[in-house]
This record gives structure tokens, sequence and C-alpha cells, in this order.
């Protein structure tokens, strides 16, 4: 479904991303783990179109997105729910809906997607009227997923959504993810909760410095000593 | 009841300082950038009514009308030759950049067509004045208000009802989430700035109209005082700019009914100071969220 090609990135004079491949194939949850700074959240930028990579390629369903504007790949079927929820404080929860599906014209079918966004989170219904900015931090993340979907992608990349979540909601948010991907969008997975990531991914890629150091089935990564010892706290 | 009088010439003045406030206060709110050319497009838009009405022998509200578009595609020129490439340079350079932008509209008009003033005719709007315990109130500041209040309305309704208004309301909050919707950031910034100088450009035949004198050097105070307004209701902040527009209007009558009309501009900067010490997010700026 996604193929990335060696590709470099750059904030300003800064290589964050060296030479990174790797694939995502329809249906899968593929996770990304890695420690603060390794570059995950770059890929996902470069992906949604906000970074563009100096080389390399970007390849979705079969065409090359790599340099895009935000918008077409949007519109092509890629969401992206950024790290730090990032909703729209100043509108209320039902407003954050609409902008997700800002590239759709189908009214009709825009209303009915919202009521199955509050199907899968019921707490976004009963706050629908409510800024969005006074919502909790994992009723934020609900959000922000929720809009995401909105927009109806076939893949989705999500940044870091168990951050600063307590342990309960991390397990809320996680079984979704697994219900989403049931329901048949592609995922793509950052997090720093490897434990958490690994347990719902069926494929894993650990980036170090900018470049993928190991990559494998999530169940090989959970084996193995080296992966146990650097990400998932010697357990 | 002379003050009663005041008072509305006051809010009608300042419903024009409100118009020309609310193109600072979206501009600003979208790309963080204090458009001091946009006092001038107010003086374009005073001259583009005045040569539709005495050259065309257009009405009040065709000449509003084309004022407004021509202001529209005005401003939205000035950003994109301007403004645009300047997206990610320092605010210093932009905010130069603008000043510079705001002299080369003065005296490019000046250049084109000369530095005389001109007079709006005034038959414009019909001028009956009545009675109303006991003020003098003149016909054209009853409509002059009700048209500022008027495009106010349906500037809230566009904002809040419409997707692109929604867009732009994204896109203030922050841009790179909008992105990621799939808004068209800089189509987006374009309808700000459309939008803004049209509001602008209306101001502008409405002063036609009400002052009579335009002259090519006439947006600097009014748009400085639509400046402070702006920051006076919280730069940002579009109800903000309305009643810092209304206030700032209010407070300029009284201190002329006073008998300090001498010191009514300088009553605006003095606001603007003690604004800037006392409250410098302004009446509805907030610093803080709250969180229920």
């Amino acid at each position: 479904m996604l193929k990335v090609n060696g590709i470099d990135v750059f904030y300003g004079n800064i290589h964050a991303l060296k030479g990174v491949s790797l694939e995502i194939n329809e249906g899968e949850i593929v996770t990304l783990i890695g420690a603060n700074g390794a570059g995950k959240s770059t890929l996902l930028k470069t992906l949604s179109g906000l970074l563009k990579p100096k080389s390399g390629t970007i390849e979705y369903l079969g065409s090359s997105i790599s340099g895009k504007a935000p918008q077409s790949i949007v519109k092509s079927g890629i969401s992206h729910v950024p790290e730090g929820r990032r909703v729209f404080a100043n509108m209320s929860v039902e407003e954050n809906l609409e902008l997700g599906a800002y590239l759709r014209k189908d009214s009709k079918e825009i209303r009915k997607d919202i009521q199955s966004v509050y199907e899968l989170f019921p707490r976004l219904e009963e706050r629908r009227k409510q800024l969005s900015g006074t919502l909790s931090g994992g009723e934020q993340q609900m959000l922000a997923m929720g809009r995401a979907i909105m927009a109806k992608p076939k893949l989705l990349l999500l940044d870091e959504p168990s951050m600063g979540l307590a342990p309960l909601m991390v397990k809320t948010i996680f079984q979704i993810i697994e219900k989403i991907n049931k329901d048949g969008t592609t995922i793509l997975l950052v997090e720093q909760n490897a434990n958490m990531a690994l347990s719902v991914a069926d494929r894993a890629y650990v980036i170090e410095t900018g470049r993928v150091e190991i990559s494998g089935t999530a169940a090989e990564l959970q084996a193995s000593e080296e992966i146990k010892k650097a990400y998932l706290g010697g357990l | 009841m002379e003050w009663l009088q005041q008072l509305i010439n006051g809010i009608s003045l300042g419903s024009i300082y409100a118009l020309i406030a609310l193109g600072y206060t979206m501009v600003y709110g979208i790309i963080k950038l204090i458009n001091f050319a946009h006092g001038d497009v107010f003086m374009v838009g005073a001259f583009v009514g005045f040569y539709a009405i005495k050259g065309w022998g257009l009405g009040f509200f065709p000449a509003l009308l084309f004022s407004m578009a021509f202001c529209a595609v005005f401003g939205v020129l000035i950003e994109r030759i301007a403004y645009k490439r300047l997206r990610n340079a320092t605010r210093i350079a932009a905010l130069i950049t603008a000043i510079g932008m705001s002299l080369l509209i003065e005296y490019g008009v000046i250049y084109a067509r000369g530095a005389q003033p001109e007079a709006y005719p005034d038959n414009v709007l019909p001028s009956t004045s009545f009675n109303l315990f006991g003020a003098q109130i003149s016909s054209q500041s009853l409509f002059i208000l009700s048209v500022s209040v008027g495009l106010m309305i349906i500037l809230q309704f566009i904002v809040h009802r419409t997707k692109i208004g929604k867009a732009m309301r994204a896109v203030s909050h922050d841009m790179d989430a909008a992105r990621l919707m799939g808004i068209n950031v800089d189509r987006t910034i374009s309808y700000t700035f459309a939008i803004g100088s049209a509001l602008a450009g209306a101001a502008g035949v409405i002063f036609g109209v009400y002052y009579t004198k335009i002259e090519p050097l006439m947006g600097i105070i009014p748009g400085l005082k639509a400046f402070v307004a702006a920051v006076l209701g919280g730069i940002g902040i579009i109800p903000g700019a309305m009643v810092g527009g209304l206030i700032l209007g209010v407070v300029e009558s009284v201190v002329s009914a006073m008998g300090f009309s001498l010191w009514r501009d300088a009553a605006a900067f003095i606001i603007l100071i003690l604004i800037l010490i006392f409250r410098p997010s302004g009446i509805f700026g907030k610093n803080t969220r709250e969180k229920v």
C-alpha cells in the first residue's frame, strides 16, 4: 500500500531522516518505535506532506506522493493524527469533526459518519457542543482520532496516541485503534510505549537517530533480547 | 441632549473604525502580521466609491459593492505580491514590508491622480434629520450605522457558519493541523485578505459619504486608530475589533463634546498606551484557557 524508499529529510540543517525505507501492506497495523528525537514524527510529517523529502521516493497505492501538498495527500486517503492531538481548541467538538471532513462534499454521509464517530467514542457525543480546549487529554485524543477518521482514510497515521494519558485511557485508546483497523483502515502507529504498540501491531520498525535499525514482525521484536533491553524496560 | 447626539456620532464613527479594525484583526489572527497597508486599502476604497458615484453615476449600494469587490481583489494582490513570500521570514521583516506597502499605495495613488482632495456629492443618501429626545439625529448616521452592523452580522455568519469561515478559524488556531485536515492554507489566507479588505473598502465609501472629503493620505489616521481599536478589543479576536472600534469612536466623541476636540486623536493613543500597560491582551483577550 505504502512504500517508502530511502528518503532523506532535513529540518533546517539537521539531517533528521537518513535513507529511511519501510513498507506497509493493506490491512496491517505497523508500528514505529524509537526514542525521543529518533525521527518518528518527522517520518509521519513527511508522509502527510508537511515536510518534503530531499531525496528518495514515497509510493502510495502505486503512485508517487513525495513532495505533494498535504491537501492532495489527505484527499488520496492518508490522515495524520499529530503528536499532542492539536485539536482546534477554540471550536466545539462537532466543529472539529466537521473540519475533519473538510474535503468531502457528501453532507448527508458526513452527518452519518459523525454519528458513527460518536458510537466509537460515546464520550465525544456527550460533549459535542463543548469547546474542545476544555476536554481532558484522553478526550482530546479521541477527538483527534475521530476528526482524522472523518476524512475516510485508507491509511491512518497515529503519532504517540498514548502520550500523557492515564493507563486506563491508554488501554481504551488502543482498543479503539484495533477496532478502527478491523473496520478496514490500515494503521501506522508511532509510539514510545513499545510494549503496548507491539501488542497490537503486526509488524514493527525500530528507528534510531534517523535510521531504521531493526524491523520484523511484532512477535519477533517482542522476543528479541536487544529490543527488550532498549525499549521494553528490560522485562 | 447634546450628549445623546454626540453618543450617536461616536457610534457612527466607531462603526467605521470597527470595519477597518476587523481587517487588521483577521489578518493578524491568521498570519500574525500587522498589515499597516490596511488603512490605505480603506483610502483606495473611498476613491473607488467616489469614482463609481461621480464618474459612473452609481447609487450608494452599487458603489459600495463595487468598491468592496475592488478592494477584495486589491487586498489579495497585496498579500500575493508582498507578504506571501515572507511567510517564513521574521516578523519584523514582514512588518517593515507592510509599512513599505503602505507608502507605496499612498504615493502610488498621488502619482496616478495627484494629491488634491475630492468631495463626495452630498446627495448620495437622503439626509433628513429628526428629533429624538431632543437630540438632532441625521438619517445618514443611522443609515451608516445599520450598513456597518449589517456587514458585521454577515461577517459573523461567514466566520461561524460557512466552510471557508471554519477553515479561517482553523488556520488561525493551528496552521499545520489545518493542513492535515486538507485545508488549503494559502487559499484560506487569500480569503481572509479579501474579506478584510472588502470591509475596509466599505468603510472607505461610508466614510466618504459621511465626512465628504477624501484624499490620498486619509487612510493613515483612521488606519492607526483602527489598529488601536483592534488592540483594545484584543488583536486576533473578531468581536473584540467591533467592540474596540465602537468604544474608541464614543470616547473620541465624548472628548470632543467636553470641549477638547484638539485632543481627540491623542485620546486614541492614550488608550493604546493604557491598554498596553494594564491589559496587553485587550478586553476580550485571554491569557489562560479555562478548563471545565
